[in-house]
């Protein structure tokens, strides 16, 4: 009996002990990880190609501009668009591309950095982006490079369907194939959160087949609806933002790399009475609760600075070598510029015989050769076959 | 401390047009004085005015030198008369590797895909299939002895567009970036609104006095104002109107910064505003021209305002410009899917000087080419080529490559024609929109021009930088590399939407044939009576009760 009491004294003991320790961990450094990721990517993803699709490129651009202005560098976003609208010969404004008629804004800028461009962006590259299986040779600046604590963005835009996306007219991405990379991605540890908003026609079916954790999912339309596009500038001719986007883009304006929004608030972006089509979104298989999530943990790049007091020891720095100028001792090579059309050394280059090629008559002999020692061995009555 | 063996420079060129156009000319030179590839030396990992991410790749690759440009618009010969530095339209890029690499197609290829990174173009689409290995074309414009072709590699991308994702990582390898000092100027909204825009990185080992190496990194832009589209129709150009910006301070890392406007034509032509005192002559492409120098190391050009804006007014109708003397076009000719004919046409406008020309060809698999209609005529004779190489294609491996040492007669057109015949892809090797056409390369025109007037043999560092970039040998001649017009060929491009079409049609017939066939050979047919009407039911319902025989 006392053992019993001896026991469950213990064991209330070592709980409100570890209560204690629990509140003292969330205090301070709870703080520092509770929202899990240490750094951000985002991989934009314009899939249309031809003039009259400007409106997929401004989208883009758009939520490039943004996410590059909350605090996301360079070399950690992956944008691929699929056709030149800014320098193509029809607009009328070269390097720029608007997103509001009257050409208030210009969201091409004068600071941006396309990684996949033209034929480059296809369903192939795009899976080996997410999933990291690209050739060795491949830039830096054209991988994903994030680890299990990355907070990915993933927006694509496009023509799209009920189960697939369109890739520059010639071929498609179905919802299962997104599925299964994000599935890869999970399991090779690839991301720590994912957000994925795609606007596209009927685009709440590209997410219906997810299946990994920590994936949360927003759409333009839902399944048998057309998202629809804003407006059009006489001046340029076409369509220049989808609507989901622009008010997309309407509401991060406001976003600025300290403010407290959270999902929640994005997912009231664009209700039906200004979209017309009904945005959809997904968060079964997001652990976190949608409203303790901030817009920042996607769009921006916050990074959390510890100050300290302490003084920390640098290493000794390193004496570069004496750099010896002059030519002392190396050989003296005759320092000359190289002719740039030397008539006579073209003239009598000989050409180089890579492939060898039998003398002339050679083969003609080696046949009378041939025929001769049949003609001696079977004697000459079967002449009469040849002739 | 040790001075930092290296400089900068940096200059703009400005050419006013006969026609009122504008031509600017920026070039920004880096020396170093270091090797990159020496053996024996601790690895280089010091960078100050040498971008570091083109230091990393000269090293690793054992580049010697390495030339990419990438240009927008065609260069109109006989109305702008010869470029400082020519370039063909879309993406150019040519290598002369060191002769310690054991394989140079993997260096290339890995180079390639470097590069497309770096510059955010898809230079990774450069393989064997356009690469080609010139065999008198494109000797080294630095140091070095290397003859040997393997090491070279030439490929062009003529379908490559360029817009500001080229030009941001461009103004990125410069030392002051767009901060300070003529790339200021570099809007990307002006310069693309033009009618011609040409940048370009040039990596070379040069000799400084000849005694030490150095590298040189020379960085040009090169872009043609139409005062049309521009100008507004008004033959008055100022820095504010083509760049949207006056210059308020050089670069404080150069050590020289100025200002060229070639004023040889004046004052007939136009006239400028502010004046300058600074004039300079230089020889350059066989001309002599004078210039009036503004240099922005000295606080007195950009006056009380702080900002230093150029101010040029046509007056009224001038003559012509002086005549090129050497002039390229190629055009396709023929009609149909199956064949055509590409005609090469080379101009040798000088009045009494017969000169020999280097005509490269690369021309993709394909289009296959009928060499034996290979024909050159001038001055509708047979001309027969001192020197042909002439490597033919392997379908899907390389492309064919021509290369040919023409003597151009005094004051005359030469023609090279050759015929060719247009494959059938596989239906996966056509890109997204086959229908708009095929390119094929641009011709290169390299020749050693007579010159009118001697051209100096000698470098100095005070030389400016737009007549010291092709080393010269003699005094009468100068060397000149004229690039022709890219070709647009369609290629028979099949139905896309014909296995759509063919599998709906042959399921229908399937359905329809098949179906009906079966349904003859296996269905039976039973005889079925009616439902009798309700009277007629009544009364057989009333007769069974009665035990009398039904109706029928």
């Amino acid at each position: 009996m006392s053992h019993d009491f001896l026991q469950m004294h213990l064991k209330a003991v070592i709980s409100c002990l570890l209560i204690f320790l629990y509140k003292v961990h969330t205090t301070k450094a709870g703080q520092f990880f509770s929202s899990g990721h240490t750094n951000n990517w985002a991989v934009l993803v314009c899939t249309s190609r031809f003039w009259f699709n400007y409106r997929h490129v401004a989208n883009t651009l758009s939520v490039y501009r943004s996410v590059k202005r909350l605090g996301i560098p360079d070399s950690h976003i992956v944008l691929m668009l699929a056709d030149d609208m800014a320098c193509n010969y029809r607009n009328p404004k070269p390097a720029t591309v608007f997103s509001h008629k009257n050409m208030e804004l210009n969201v091409y800028g004068d600071d941006v950095e396309v990684d996949y461009r033209g034929y480059e962006v296809t369903v192939e590259n795009f899976l080996r982006v997410l999933t990291g299986r690209l050739p060795p040779s491949t830039p830096r600046s054209k991988r994903l490079l994030s680890d299990d604590r990355s907070n990915i963005l993933i927006y694509l835009t496009g023509h799209g369907g009920n189960g697939f996306l369109k890739f520059q007219d010639s071929e498609e991405i179905s919802n299962m194939e997104l599925a299964d990379a994000f599935e890869q991605m999970w399991q090779k540890r690839r991301y720590n959160e994912l957000l994925f908003i795609i606007d596209t026609c009927q685009g709440a079916s590209m997410y219906e087949r997810f299946y990994s954790p920590n994936l949360m999912a927003l759409a333009s339309s839902q399944v048998g609806e057309d998202s629809l596009s804003h407006q059009p500038d006489l001046a340029i001719g076409v369509h220049l933002m989808d609507k989901y986007t622009f008010y997309l883009l309407e509401f991060l304006e406001e976003v600025h790399p300290a403010s407290q929004a959270n999902m929640n608030d994005l997912f009231k972006v664009c209700p039906q009475s200004q979209c017309v089509s009904t945005p959809g979104h997904r968060t079964d298989l997001f652990q976190r609760d949608p409203g303790s999530v901030l817009i920042t943990d996607f769009f921006g790049s916050v990074r959390k600075v510890e100050i300290t007091k302490d003084t920390i020891n640098l290493t000794s720095p390193v004496e570069p070598p004496i750099q010896r100028s002059g030519s002392g001792d190396i050989q003296i090579e005759s320092l000359t510029y190289v002719d740039q059309l030397p008539v006579a050394e073209i003239i009598h280059q000989k050409p180089k015989q890579k492939d060898w090629h039998p003398p002339d008559g050679f083969i003609l002999g080696l046949w009378t050769l041939i025929l001769l020692v049949f003609f001696q061995t079977y004697g000459i009555k079967h002449l009469k076959h040849i002739f | 401390c040790q001075p930092h063996p290296g400089s900068f420079q940096e200059e703009l060129v400005i050419r006013p047009l006969h026609s009122g156009d504008i031509y600017a000319s920026f070039q920004f030179r880096t020396l170093w004085d270091t090797d990159f590839l020496q053996e024996g030396q601790k690895k280089v990992s010091h960078y100050r005015l040498f971008p570091k991410s083109l230091g990393q790749v000269l090293s690793k690759f054992s580049v010697q030198e390495l030339h990419i440009s990438f240009t927008q618009g065609f260069w109109r010969t006989m109305q702008w008369g010869q470029p400082f530095i020519p370039s063909p339209p879309g993406a150019e890029l040519w290598v002369w590797f060191h002769d310690t690499v054991s394989d140079v197609d993997g260096n290339w290829k890995e180079l390639t895909n470097v590069l497309s990174g770096i510059f955010c173009a898809s230079l990774n689409f450069i393989d064997m299939t356009n690469t080609v290995q010139p065999s008198a074309s494109f000797k080294p414009l630095g140091l070095g002895n290397a003859t040997d072709h393997r090491f070279l590699r030439y490929a062009t991308l003529p379908r490559e567009i360029v817009c500001t994702e080229n030009l941001t990582p461009w103004k990125k390898l410069l030392p002051c970036g767009s901060k300070a000092g003529l790339a200021v100027l570099m809007k990307s909204e002006k310069l693309f609104h033009s009618s011609f825009h040409s940048q370009a990185v040039h990596i070379r080992p040069i000799c400084q006095q000849c005694t030490s190496k150095a590298w040189e990194l020379r960085q040009t832009l090169n872009v043609v104002f139409d005062h049309y589209t521009s100008g507004q129709g008004k033959k008055e150009w100022s820095l504010f109107k083509m760049f949207s910006r006056t210059l308020t301070e050089a670069c404080p890392l150069a050590s020289s910064s100025k200002v060229y406007v070639d004023i040889t034509d004046n004052p007939e032509l136009f006239e400028l505003s502010p004046a300058t005192p600074l004039l300079s002559q230089a020889v350059v492409l066989g001309d002599r021209r004078t210039y009036s120098v503004y240099d922005l190391t000295r606080a007195e050009t950009f006056g009380q305002l702080r900002s230093f804006n150029l101010l040029l007014r046509w007056k009224g109708d001038s003559g012509d410009m002086l005549r090129p003397l050497l002039h390229a076009e190629r055009y396709v000719a023929g009609f149909g899917l199956q064949t055509g004919e590409i005609h090469t046409v080379i101009y040798n406008n000088h009045p009494y000087r017969a000169f020999p020309v280097l005509l490269m060809d690369s021309v993709p698999w394909y289009l296959q080419l009928y060499i034996h209609t290979l024909t050159v005529t001038s001055k509708s004779r047979d001309n027969k080529p001192s020197y042909i190489h002439y490597q033919p294609a392997k379908d899907r491996h390389r492309p064919h490559l021509l290369e040919m040492l023409i003597q151009l007669p005094p004051h005359s057109m030469t023609e090279v024609t050759v015929q060719f015949e247009r494959a059938l892809l596989k239906w996966t090797e056509y890109t997204p929109d086959p229908n708009h056409g095929f390119y094929v390369g641009s011709s290169v025109v390299s020749a050693l021009v007579p010159s009118m007037v001697a051209m100096s043999t000698n470098f100095t560092q005070d030389q400016p930088l737009f007549s010291s970039f092709v080393p010269v040998k003699e005094e009468s001649s100068y060397f000149v590399r004229v690039y022709t017009e890219p070709l647009l060929v369609n290629l028979p491009t099949p139905d896309f939407s014909m296995p759509y079409n063919v599998i709906c049609l042959t399921c229908t017939v399937v359905a329809v044939g098949y179906g009906s066939f079966y349904n003859l050979l296996t269905r039976t047919f039973q005889v079925d009576e009616p439902s009798p009407p309700l009277a007629k039911r009544l009364a057989n319902f009333i007769r069974r009760i009665r035990g009398v025989p039904l109706l029928a």
